[in-house]
């Protein structure tokens, strides 16, 4: 398409991650390798339900378009579900080897929600550069924003899914555990369930925004941090800062 | 191969000699017809830890990353040494993550842009065999007899050098790094040039070219095998990587690259490991002469890491001289020749001269083969993986991952160790599963719209 359809989706999906990356992981060694170490953690649990997925497909293998819809949503929550469970893998993993959890925290999630959007968003990044018209079977010619805005949502929820996973695991409130499936469930049943992709969306963002809510007060923010925060009357503005003290 | 280049003191000459690692570059098997400069010598990876034994401090602060590998013991409080060992190790990996991330990124930015690397226009020498036959089987027979020519003329280079080294023909070593280098700098960056220029359809003319071309070749040389700041020297070493890795992804055809990756993974490990592999002996061999690695061959990032706290080894006091400088005057002495000039400056400009108790010099070296094998693995992922993202970013975050594996094992073993076998296995597996299974899984998934 052209050149500010692909900069300006590819910054509406991963800016806010970048943003989190450049301030936050880029200064300390530990907290990049934890990044990448919680990325590859997602790629082995996408490896694993791929080829769970890939199984079913060639043992059924059936041609019907509505058989091959529901082994994909059989996929789909496959996935879910093991994601999390790699997820719980990666917090037993860092508490064998670090005592420091705190500030790990969000890097976790974080990791897991870069390797997620670039892997769900990449490649239809890449088409935006080359020739084509969006929607011009009838589709929603909003295609490329959609999918920046999903890859976006996606990416903030699993940072905090990972604060509240964490959080829960380190706790033993192990309710939290199944609220966080179910929320992953809810999201990615969303884009099955309802053909609205704008619709999709809003609600993605509101469950954001209580997830995000949950974080904030789990990870140990009050009201009164927040307005201090907002105010400028805190010495220093990062959460997360705060909590590694 | 990896070193960790730790400061001098004065009694580490007899300490070096007990310590198992040894300062040695990887062999430089420059070729000495046209294409292939220093693969062979740099397909020998080998890491390497350099623990001084006069610096306690330090043995104790390596020894440290047991406890963490381990499970944590329980009722430990979480000791300042243990965080900073952490801190350490972690600023040694990020150290090596970023000159790889750096030779892949231009990897396979050429891969994807530049139409040159990617066209089949012939193959090397060292793989005869082609793979344009009818059958599946021959063409694999064919992949495994191209690998099988190109191990044997590696590990013929390799021991050619150990008996080189063993003889002390160093002249000669140092003529073969000089041709290879000159070529790779010169040859090779005009040929890149010419491609990039023809594929942005830039014009250039031809003082301009011989002018670049010059430049580049010549501050290229000097900073590889003489002085040159550091940054320079890496960047060189980075760019020239990414050359030969570039060759390699154009002349070997698709399943030989494969297998020639696995196999070499393999000999790596077994060069390096075995007691009478040569790279080995090379190693025994330099390091009972206390001879610096040939910094043609290895990627060194010298680190300045300053200790803070109480417990302060007062050998490194001593020790702010330039890595290997009794090593120099040693290898003056013996051969009454000079040595080897060393290429690494002191990375602070305020430091020699000083006596800044708190800090000490460290430093990581990766031979230049690693990075090579480590790109070709990428840039094959680009350039075969259907045009495919997915796959170039699996291999990525795998060998990454193997490469933090690795220094991992360097940190609790503390000897020479191979770079390749962890990261090329990983790249390997994550290259084979992510084309044929994550693949139609995500494009199906995209194709309905669907979210994980």
């Amino acid at each position: 398409m052209t050149a500010a359809v692909f900069f300006g989706c590819a910054f509406v999906a991963f800016g806010p991650a970048l943003a989190l990356y450049i301030f936050t992981i880029a200064t300390e060694p530990l907290r990049i390798i934890f990044l990448i170490i919680g990325a590859f953690f997602w790629l082995v649990s996408l490896l694993l339900s791929s080829f769970i997925w890939f199984m079913a497909a060639t043992l059924t293998d059936n041609k019907d378009e509505p058989r091959q819809r529901d082994l994909l949503i059989f996929g789909v929550l496959i996935s879910v579900l093991i994601q999390e469970m790699f997820r719980f893998a990666y917090y037993k993993l860092l508490k064998k080897s670090s005592e420091g959890l705190k500030s790990i925290n969000p890097v976790s999630g974080l990791g897991f929600g870069i390797m997620s959007g670039v892997f769900s968003f990449v490649n239809t990044l890449s088409d935006s550069l080359g020739p084509g018209t969006v929607g011009i079977h009838g589709d929603p010619p909003q295609f490329f924003l959609n999918s920046a805005f999903m890859t976006l949502v996606i990416i903030l929820l699993h940072m905090f899914w990972g604060i509240v996973f964490f959080d829960g695991c380190e706790k033993k409130k192990w309710y939290t555990l199944l609220v966080v499936l179910l929320t992953h469930l809810l999201v990615s049943a969303l884009t099955f369930i309802s053909p609205y992709s704008g619709l999709n969306l809003v609600l993605a963002y509101i469950i954001l925004v209580l997830t995000g809510i949950w974080a904030f007060f789990v990870s140990g923010g009050s009201c009164r941090s927040l307005k201090l925060c907002l105010l400028c009357q805190d010495k220093d503005s990062l959460l997360f800062n705060q909590r590694s003290r | 191969m990896l070193t960790f280049m730790a400061s001098d003191s004065e009694e580490e000459v007899c300490d070096e000699r007990t310590s198992l690692m040894s300062a040695e570059s990887p062999m430089p098997r420059s070729c000495q017809e046209g294409r292939q400069g220093l693969e062979n010598g740099e397909g020998a990876a080998q890491w390497r830890g350099f623990p001084q034994r006069g610096q306690e401090s330090e043995e104790d602060h390596e020894e440290d990353p047991d406890r963490y590998v381990c499970s944590g013991v329980p009722g430990r409080p979480p000791g300042l040494e243990e965080e900073l060992t952490l801190k350490y190790g972690a600023k040694h990996v990020i150290m090596l993550f970023v000159p790889v991330t750096l030779c892949m990124i231009v990897v396979v930015a050429t891969i994807k842009s530049v139409r040159f690397y990617t066209e089949k226009n012939g193959q090397l020498i060292y793989t005869p065999f082609t793979e344009d036959t009818s059958s599946v089987g021959q063409r694999f027979l064919n992949s495994v007899l191209n690998t099988l020519i190109m191990i044997s003329v590696i590990v013929i280079m390799t021991i050619f050098l150990v008996v080189l080294y063993k003889y002390r023909c160093y002249k000669f070593i140092h003529g073969w790094l000089i041709m290879s280098s000159l070529m790779l700098l010169f040859l090779f960056t005009y040929i890149y040039l010419g491609e990039v220029l023809k594929t942005y359809n830039v014009a250039m003319d031809y003082p301009t070219l011989l002018l670049t071309v010059w430049n580049f070749g010549a501050v290229g040389m000097v900073c590889i095998h003489w002085k040159g700041p550091l940054v320079l020297q890496q960047a060189y070493l980075i760019m020239i990587s990414a050359l030969m890795a570039l060759v390699f992804i154009k002349y070997l055809p698709e399943w030989s690259a494969w297998v020639i990756l696995g196999a070499i993974s393999v000999y790596d490990l077994v060069a390096v490991l075995c007691p009478k592999g040569p790279l080995r002996m090379l190693v025994e061999t330099a390091q009972e002469r206390n001879e610096p690695i040939f910094p043609a061959l290895i990627y060194s990032s010298a680190m300045v890491w300053t200790v803070g706290m109480a417990k302060l080894d007062p050998s490194s006091q001593g020790a702010l001289q330039l890595p290997y400088d009794p090593e120099m005057e040693d290898s003056y002495d013996s051969l009454g020749e000079p040595s080897y000039p060393e290429v690494f400056e002191p990375p602070l400009p305020g430091y020699p001269g000083e006596e800044l108790e708190e800090e000490e010099e460290r430093g990581v070296k990766l031979g230049l083969g690693d990075f090579i094998f480590y790109s070709v693995l990428v840039g094959k992922a680009a350039a075969t993986g259907s045009g495919d993202w997915n796959t170039t970013l699996a291999c990525f975050v795998a060998i990454l991952i193997g490469l933090c594996l690795t220094l991992l094992l360097l940190a609790v073993f503390k000897k020479a160790l191979p770079a390749l076998p962890i990261s090329i296995t990983f790249g390997l597996i994550f290259y084979f599963s992510t084309d044929n299974l994550v693949r139609p899984f995500m494009d199906t998934l995209a194709s309905h719209q669907l979210c994980i």
